[in-house]
Formats: structure tokens, C-alpha cells, sequence
């Protein structure tokens, strides 16, 4: 017998499973198929402009920063704003997410440099799947669109999202990731990103950047 | 559980718990008199003890048997009420736990459940007792006792009533809701423990600045008497019964003396 | 460390933290905070109740059938392009993740935190073979540079000051300059980040635990605050995840229900800083990721748990509210618990794990506040569980004489009203008689346990019962 009969075997004999285990299977199918939502909270059921006070409000309150601006050709200025306020180098790392791609970084001094981190850049910018309004959460998937190392390596992960994406909570994110990706299929990577990288393991003093960036900066795109 | 009738006289029997019976009765005395101005008719079956510290030590079997003489002694009883949250939790929530595997039993296991009560919660909860004729001079802290706040919900009650003693100040302790570290054997199998959190709420009800620590429970009551009488401290121990019913007069739990007037 | 475990020293280990004084000390200055932080994010949430109680019956749904998504979680990781390895217990699941290593010709290898690879010993294996596990964990690497076990389960250097902590870091930190400024808590966070950072981008392979296996999808998910997780998972060729078998859930959507109660009840955090799903390895549209994914699933006496009085306790999340909120947990500290499970939670689930013969002291030492139970997301009831500990070692005679004894000697009498009146009596007037004029006893033959530490109140002298009866005849 191998390991894994073994467990399965004792799985079942603790069960007292036996027999015809039909209507057993067809329960599990059932919850897999249908995947019920359980207890969703009335916090975040609000509409478009409620969702966004929402998220600013939770991603402030976990030390992230916000800026909103009012279309996408807006987001260089206010990254390269963002990177000169902060003392930084106006250098940045990104994947090539089309929508990133297409922003007119020209008209900023700033030097793009395409593909994943090495752990040398200091700023990195992605661009964001969705968003959670209940928490101010951030959900980013893999793939050379935005590659899962710049939103843990640099310094300083700066985060486009359109406010079209972000939603009131999980469950509607696990509809739109079925919907891209299937049912039953996922990404390789879903990042939720609350805030930056902390740790509380010294006298459990919260202190930010850890391991991740030190710093969270959301660019939210309105129009 | 609906409220009685007005008008109508209940037969409470009072279950004093082993500890008040033997080492002070003056609590049983005090709950009777809260039942009967509350007008329970008070009787006092022969009783010996719960069964919780069998319980407690996993010996199943000897819990069973003191139940099913609880059950027996009690359950002609329109109420059982008992003046401690663990023995009163004791038979609310654990006993028909016991017996849920003896279909003979289990139906008069949770009938005694359902008409068993903490002291306190009954005269305000099941009587509708909005205020005792009572008066205590200086400052109160009242402990939470675990098993009556996680078990039986009591927590407001007993403040609700200490609210209407005359002259009564109730001051707050940090933490009233941390266990006193007595734990029935726990007390005496894990010693050096059960001192430091005892120590702990020692210091909390001294921070307090209290006259005097009430508590619902004469099994924690005698653990954090007796180590505020170890530490020297003047602070008067007493079950929160015996404020209510104005019989505050015995020497405090611990004291020495004659009784007060 | 799990192959010595001290549970069986239990009374010694408590008296020693006590004694020391430091443990206590250390973790007087952090409770408050944890629970202080919880209460908060629970008053922020009205539908915290609720989704407790939506995630036990997540959890025992799971439990009931917990064969079958087991299978289909195995399905889904190796459509994924993963490996699924089944370890039967601790020493099989050591040499699964040994052979992995192996193979991918590891030298180093990066931590994630993960109580199961603490449960297995799986750092002392590796190291025996050539192999260097590197925590990477704040709080892990502290504990790895000190050699000890980590002391909680979410905080595992909770039981270090920064004094400590300091010292530790310039003993093994020789190579940066001695008169180096670490006052600041921030100067030794930023030089374990520097130290780790190198590790990371030089190890080969990549361990971390899991906190949902979903079923659904074949996905495994941890939740970390750091991003030390993230970069052992993302950065070595291999990843391995190195989880029990009960971790598993049906769906995406119940995972969102449990990961609404765990950091709040764990940091009290409404979400943790970063909580990734993980599905199979590297795909041809990635530019990174690890080009190796395998899963080892552990049972080590779970299957065995499932269908007796102990199921419940496989509904854990490992959150730690339990011992945050434990009055005997903050005097003694974790390690006097003497196995890698501290608290309430370990008190239950070591003697599962370990054997009730080697744990059995950690069920009695409980007051039976029920604080952690009132507390645990997953509203499972502790204290019974310890109880139904103390019912099978009463049954198995495990228990110390003295304390059998005494109880039986105390039930003798009980059994017998008649019997327990009469003598009842004696003893309360005897007890009163021998402390007269006394309020309190400092010392009272067979109650020296009791009068160690407090005295003991004089009975007033006469039974309840007997003055009642008294009263009434008057
Ligand atoms: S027993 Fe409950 S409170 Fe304790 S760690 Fe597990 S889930 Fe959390």
C-alpha cells in the first residue's frame, strides 16, 4: 500500500465511509460546482463612489498612499511627482502589461526598464487585476504582464489601478478570475496586497519593510 | 424560560454548593433571603455536592452518580438555584452533556438544565429584580467569575443590582474578566501557576482602590482571599450575595473578629 | 526539536519560566496589545459572529468529506503541473522534502514561516544532510540564530526583548562593524532584511507552510505580513509547500469566509498584508516564478483524530487567539509547554500528536476559564476537548495517585448524603475549632498546595445545611 492509500484508507475508516458513496460524492460535487458565498459584509455593498471613498479610506489606514488622477495618460506625471517627493531616482521597473506600456512615460524623465526583478530596482510599477473595497486590498496576478517579483523586491511597489476594477469584496473577485480563467482554473500567481510589507516580531512593534517594499503607492485611474 | 406569574409563589430549592455549606453558610443564608423577598417559597434539599470536580478530573463515571442524585434531590423543584456560576453551569450546560447518550436520563437531565439558575441571573433575568433594599458603605469591585460570564452570560446583572445598594460605589478593576487562576484542583496541582495569576489579579483589584471584592463564586473568592490575606492587604472579601442582601455583617471571608454591626 | 519533546516536564519547564521571570516579563509588555488589536477589528466587523460561525461549518462540511476534496485537490495541483506527495507521518514527510532537495542539487534552502515543518523537525534534517534551512521568518530567524523553538504560533520570538534580540544579531553578524548603531527596533529589522535578502536570491530551493489547501482550483494560499513568504516561494527553482492534510477547503469563496475571521483574530489585522494563492509552477507566459511546485501533504495522526471527540480540533487555523487570551499561557510562556503547540490549542492537540503518556499535563493545566474558546474564530470548545483528555487518561489511570485519591476519598463522601452531612459537620467545626480566633490558616495539614502560595478562610463553623435545618425548626 502506498503512503497515500494509507491516508485516504484511514480517512475513510475514521469516516465510517462504506459502501455506495454516490450521494457523499454528489454533496462535495455540489459545493465545488456551486461554490456558495456565505457571509458577505454590508460594508462594501455600495456603489461605484462609496466603493472608492471605501478603498482609500482602508488603504490609507494600512499605511499605503493614494493618489487619484483622472486618466491614464495622468499616471507618469504623478509617478514621476511621486518618485522626486520621495527622493527617489526616476528609474522604474515594469512588465509589459499593454495598458502600462501605453502611458506616455516619455514625457517624464523617467527610465522604464521592462521585465522582472533582479532585486535591484529600487521602484517598480504594476498594474492592478481588481481591488477590494472592504479592506483596501489589492489583487495583482502573475505573467509577463506584471511579473510577481516587482511586487516584492524593490523598495517601493507603485500600483496602477483603474477604479472600473475595484469591487466590493473576495466573492467578486473569484467570479471575475473564473470568467478570464475559467471555473476551477486559476493564475499562477493572485497577489492580495493590503498595504506595505511589515513585521511585528520585535516586542510586536509594528514596523514597515520587512522583506517586501517599504512602501505602497496606489495610483488610482478615475476616467 | 418565560417569567413566572405574578402573584405566583415559587418553589425555589436553593443549592448552597458543598463549599458554602461547609465553609461559609452565611451565603446561603443570604441568597435565601433575596429568594424569599423576592417571594420564592426557599427550600433546601438534602445535597452533597455537583459532581464539577469529578468532572473536571475526567472521572466520568463518579460524575454521572452525583448528577443522578442531584437530579433525583432536585427536580420536583418549579427552580434550582445556586448561588455560583460554575456549580449552576455546572448542571445548566454540563449535565445534559452527560447524560446524552441515556435516553432514560437525558429527558430529566436537561428538564433539571433548564430550570437551574445562577443566583444573581435569576432574581434579575426570571424574577425581573430591578433593585434590592440594601446598603453598603465605600467602594466595590466585582470579578467576573469564568464559568458565569462564558457559560451562563452574567456580567451586567450582578452590576445592575450592586447599582441600587445604597451608598455602594462600583469601581472597575482592569481585567475583571481574567480568570483568578483558582481552577478547583488546577489551584492546588499547578501551584506556582495559579499563584502568579492570582498575584496578577490581586494587584489589579488593589490598583482598583476598592474597600471590597465581590464576586459570585466562593471557590475564587477563597483563592484571591486567601492570597490578598497572604500579601497583608486590608481589602474585605465577600460574596456578592451578601451585599444584596444587606447581610454584609459576618467578618469578611478570611477576617477574624466579631461580626460587624 | 519535535523529537524531544519536554511535555512530560511540564511542572518543571512552568516553575523554571516562572523562576527565570524574563518570559513572563517579555510577554506581559505584548498581550495586552493582542488583545487589545482583536477586540478592535471584531467591533469593526457586525457580521463577525456570523462568519464564525460560517467558517465551522466550512470546516466540519470539509471534515465530513474530507476524502474527496482531498482527491480533488490532488487532481487540480497536478493539472496545475505540480507534485502532490502523501507523507504518512513526520519521518516519511523529512524525506520526501530531503529527496526534493536533493535532486534539485540544494545547498540552501529559504523558510517560510510554517508550524508544520517545525512539527516534522524538518530544519535538523536537513542540516544532518548536508542541506542549510535558512528562516527567513523575522521571527524565525531570531529563534534559528538562538537555537530554540519558536514560542507561539503566529509570534515566535514573542518571548525576546529587543535587548536580547540585539545581542543575538551582534553575535552572529560578525561580518558588519562591531560599533554599529542597533538602538533603534527599525536598525535590527533593516539588517535581518539585508542579511536575508542575500539568501533569498542565492537559494535553490524554497519551503513554506500553507493556510488553505483549496480544493477547487488545486490551489495553495499562505497569509504573511512580511513578504518573506512570497520570496521563498517565488525566487528558488523549486518551491515545496509542506501542509497537513486537514488544511484543505472546498472553494475559493470559503476560503474568503475563513481569511475574514483569521487575522483578525490572529493580529487583529482586517486582512494580512499579503495573501497569495499559489497554483502549480511557471508557465510559458511567466517571466518568473518557480519552475518546480510540489506539495507534500502530511497526516501524522490526523486521519485518526476525524470521527472521535477530538475531530474539532482539525478545524484550526492556527491564529493563536487561543493562547493570546490564556491566563496560564502568559505566566509560563510557549516553550514550557514543551512541544512546537503551545496554549490551548497544543494542550488538545499535542497529546493527539505526541501521545496522551507523553502530554498528559498539558489537559490539566487549565483553569477551564474558557476565554480561549469564547475567542477561537473556529469555535472550537478547548476546554472540553482538555476534558475529554483528563477522561481518557483517568480511564487509562494515568493520572497521579494523590490527586485519584483525593478525589475518590472526596466522592465517597458525596455519594452518600447521610455520610457527607455527618462528617461535613466535623470538619467544619473541627477546621473552625483549630483556627480559632483566626480568620485564615497559613498552614493546614493536607492543604499545603493550597497554603504555599494563600492562606485558606476558617469556616464559619456550623454547615449551611445543619443551621438551615436549625432555622426551620424554630
Ligand atoms: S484553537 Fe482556535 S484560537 Fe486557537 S489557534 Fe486554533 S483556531 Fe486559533
Amino acid at each position: 500500500m502506498t503512503s497515500r492509500d494509507t491516508i485516504f484508507a484511514s480517512i475513510r475508516r475514521s469516516l465510517a465511509v462504506k459502501g455506495d458513496e454516490r450521494i457523499r460524492a454528489s454533496i462535495a460535487e455540489d459545493r465545488l460546482d456551486r461554490s456558495p458565498k456565505g457571509v458577505i459584509p454590508a460594508r462594501a455593498q455600495l456603489d461605484a463612489a462609496g466603493k472608492l471613498r471605501l478603498f482609500v479610506e482602508k488603504a490609507e489606514g494600512v499605511q499605503a498612499t493614494v493618489a487619484r488622477v483622472a486618466s491614464a495618460k495622468d499616471v507618469p506625471g504623478e509617478v514621476a511627482r511621486y518618485l522626486r517627493d520621495n527622493n527617489l531616482p526616476a528609474a522604474l521597473r515594469m512588465g509589459d502589461d499593454p495598458r502600462l506600456s501605453a502611458m506616455p512615460w516619455k514625457e517624464t524623465s523617467i527610465d522604464v526598464e521592462k521585465g522582472r526583478s533582479h532585486g535591484l530596482d529600487l521602484s517598480a510599477i504594476s498594474h492592478a487585476e481588481s481591488a477590494i473595497a472592504e479592506t483596501g486590498t489589492l489583487a495583482l496576478v502573475s505573467g509577463h504582464e506584471n511579473p510577481t517579483t516587482l511586487n516584492f523586491l524593490p523598495d517601493n511597489h507603485i500600483v496602477v489601478l483603474h477604479a472600473a476594477d475595484l469591487v466590493s469584496d473576495l466573492e467578486t473577485i473569484w467570479q471575475r478570475i473564473r470568467k478570464k480563467f475559467g471555473k476551477g482554473e486559476m493564475p499562477r500567481t493572485v497577489n492580495f496586497i493590503t498595504g506595505p510589507s511589515r513585521s511585528g516580531d520585535i516586542e510586536q512593534t509594528i514596523l514597515l519593510g520587512a522583506h517586501g517594499p517599504r512602501a505602497l503607492h496606489i495610483v488610482v485611474v478615475e476616467g | 424560560m418565560p417569567r413566572p406569574e405574578p402573584g405566583a409563589k415559587l418553589r425555589v430549592a436553593l443549592f448552597a454548593t458543598c463549599l458554602v455549606d461547609i465553609v461559609r453558610p452565611s451565603i446561603g443564608f443570604a441568597a435565601a433571603k433575596l429568594l424569599e423577598q423576592a417571594g420564592c417559597v426557599v427550600e433546601v434539599p438534602a445535597q452533597t455536592c455537583c459532581g464539577q470536580p469529578a468532572f473536571n478530573s475526567g472521572d466520568r463515571r463518579t460524575t454521572q452518580e452525583l448528577a443522578l442524585q442531584m437530579i433525583e434531590a432536585f427536580e420536583g423543584y418549579d427552580y434550582v438555584v445556586v448561588p455560583s456560576g460554575s456549580c449552576g453551569g455546572m448542571i445548566a450546560k454540563h449535565y445534559p452533556e452527560l447524560f446524552a447518550d441515556d435516553p432514560g436520563l437525558s429527558g430529566r437531565a436537561e428538564k433539571l438544565a433548564s430550570k437551574t439558575f445562577e443566583l444573581v441571573s435569576f432574581l434579575t433575568d426570571i424574577l425581573g429584580v430591578m433593585k434590592v433594599e440594601a446598603s453598603h458603605k465605600g467602594s466595590c469591585t466585582y470579578h467576573d467569575s469564568c464559568s458565569g460570564l462564558r457559560e451562563l452570560g452574567i456580567k451586567s446583572q450582578p452590576r445592575r443590582l450592586l447599582g441600587t445598594v445604597d451608598g455602594l460605589d462600583l469601581v472597575e478593576m482592569k481585567d475583571s474578566e481574567v480568570c483568578c487562576g483558582f481552577g478547583g484542583t488546577f489551584a492546588v496541582k499547578y501551584g506556582p501557576i495559579s499563584d502568579q495569576i492570582v498575584s496578577e489579579k490581586c494587584a489589579n483589584i488593589e490598583a482598583s482602590g476598592a474597600k471590597t471584592l465581590l464576586a459570585g463564586d466562593l471557590g475564587c473568592l477563597l483563592n484571591m482571599a486567601g492570597k490578598l490575606s497572604r500579601m497583608g492587604s486590608e481589602i474585605e472579601v465577600r460574596h456578592v450575595a451578601e451585599v444584596l442582601a444587606d447581610m454584609a455583617n459576618e467578618p469578611a471571608i478570611g477576617k477574624a473578629g466579631e461580626k460587624t454591626a | 526539536m519535535s523529537s524531544r519533546p519536554t511535555s512530560h516536564t511540564f511542572k518543571d519547564n512552568a516553575a523554571k519560566a516562572i523562576q527565570d521571570g524574563g518570559v513572563p516579563r517579555a510577554l506581559k509588555n505584548v498581550r495586552q496589545n493582542f488583545i487589545d488589536k482583536r477586540v478592535k477589528a471584531v467591533e469593526a466587523l457586525p457580521e463577525f459572529e456570523a462568519l464564525r460561525e460560517s467558517a465551522k461549518e466550512i470546516k466540519n462540511h470539509t471534515l465530513e468529506h474530507l476524502d474527496l476534496y482531498l482527491e480533488r485537490y490532488e487532481q487540480k495541483v497536478k493539472e496545475s503541473g505540480g507534485h502532490v506527495h502523501f507523507a504518512v507521518d513526520a519521518a516519511e514527510a523529512r524525506a520526501i522534502v530531503l529527496d526534493i532537495c536533493r535532486k534539485a542539487g540544494a545547498r540552501t534552502v529559504t523558510k517560510g514561516k510554517s508550524m508544520i515543518t517545525e512539527e516534522i523537525g524538518l530544519n535538523a534534517h536537513l542540516e544532518a544532510n548536508g542541506v542549510v534551512p535558512v528562516e527567513t521568518d523575522l521571527g524565525e530567524y531570531i529563534i534559528q540564530l538562538r537555537g530554540e523553538a519558536p514560542s507561539h504560533i503566529i509570534a515566535p520570538a514573542v518571548h525576546l526583548t529587543k535587548d536580547q534580540i540585539e545581542a543575538d544579531f551582534r553575535r552572529v553578524h560578525t561580518n558588519l562593524d562591531p560599533k554599529r548603531d542597533l538602538t533603534e527596533k527599525t536598525s535590527l529589522l533593516t539588517e535581518a532584511r539585508t542579511m536575508l535578502r542575500e539568501k533569498f536570491l542565492v537559494a535553490d530551493v524554497g519551503i513554506t507552510g500553507a493556510n488553505f489547501l483549496i480544493a477547487e482550483t488545486g490551489t495553495s494560499v499562505i497569509v504573511t505580513n512580511e513578504g518573506n513568504g512570497d520570496l521563498t516561494q517565488l525566487l528558488p527553482r523549486v518551491h515545496v509547500v509542506v501542509a497537513s492534510i486537514e488544511k484543505v477547503v472546498p472553494t475559493l469563496e470559503d476560503t474568503s469566509q475563513i481569511l475574514r475571521v483569521l487575522a483578525r483574530s490572529a493580529t487583529g489585522q482586517e486582512m494580512s498584508v499579503y495573501t497569495t494563492l499559489s497554483t502549480g509552477p511557471r508557465r510559458a507566459t511567466d517571466v518568473d516564478g518557480p519552475e518546480e511546485y510540489h506539495v507534500v501533504l502530511l497526516d501524522n495522526g490526523r486521519s485518526a483524530m476525524l470521527g472521535t471527540e477530538f475531530q474539532d480540533m482539525l478545524r484550526c487555523i492556527r491564529c493563536a487567539a487561543c493562547m493570546n487570551h490564556c491566563p496560564v499561557y502568559h505566566q509560563i510562556g510557549g516553550h514550557a509547554y514543551g512541544w512546537i503547540y503551545p496554549g490551548p490549542m497544543g494542550s488538545v492537540l499535542t497529546p493527539s500528536l505526541i501521545g496522551v503518556d507523553k502530554a498528559g499535563h498539558l489537559p490539566n493545566a487549565s483553569t477551564f476559564c474558557g476565554r480561549c474558546e469564547s475567542v477561537c474564530p473556529m469555535k472550537i470548545p478547548l476546554p472540553k476537548m482538555m476534558r475529554h483528555w483528563r477522561e481518557r487518561e483517568f480511564e487509562r489511570n494515568l493520572n497521579p495517585a494523590v490527586a485519584r485519591y483525593g478525589l475518590g476519598f472526596w466522592a465517597f463522601f458525596a455519594k452518600k448524603p447521610w455520610l457527607y452531612r455527618l462528617s461535613t459537620r466535623l470538619a467544619a467545626k473541627s477546621m473552625k475549632l483549630l483556627g480559632r480566633n483566626k480568620g485564615s490558616f497559613q498552614s493546614l495539614p493536607g492543604a499545603g498546595a493550597w497554603t504555599q502560595y494563600r492562606d485558606f478562610a476558617v469556616p464559619e463553623g456550623e454547615t449551611f445545611q445543619a443551621k438551615w435545618k436549625k432555622r426551620a425548626a424554630k
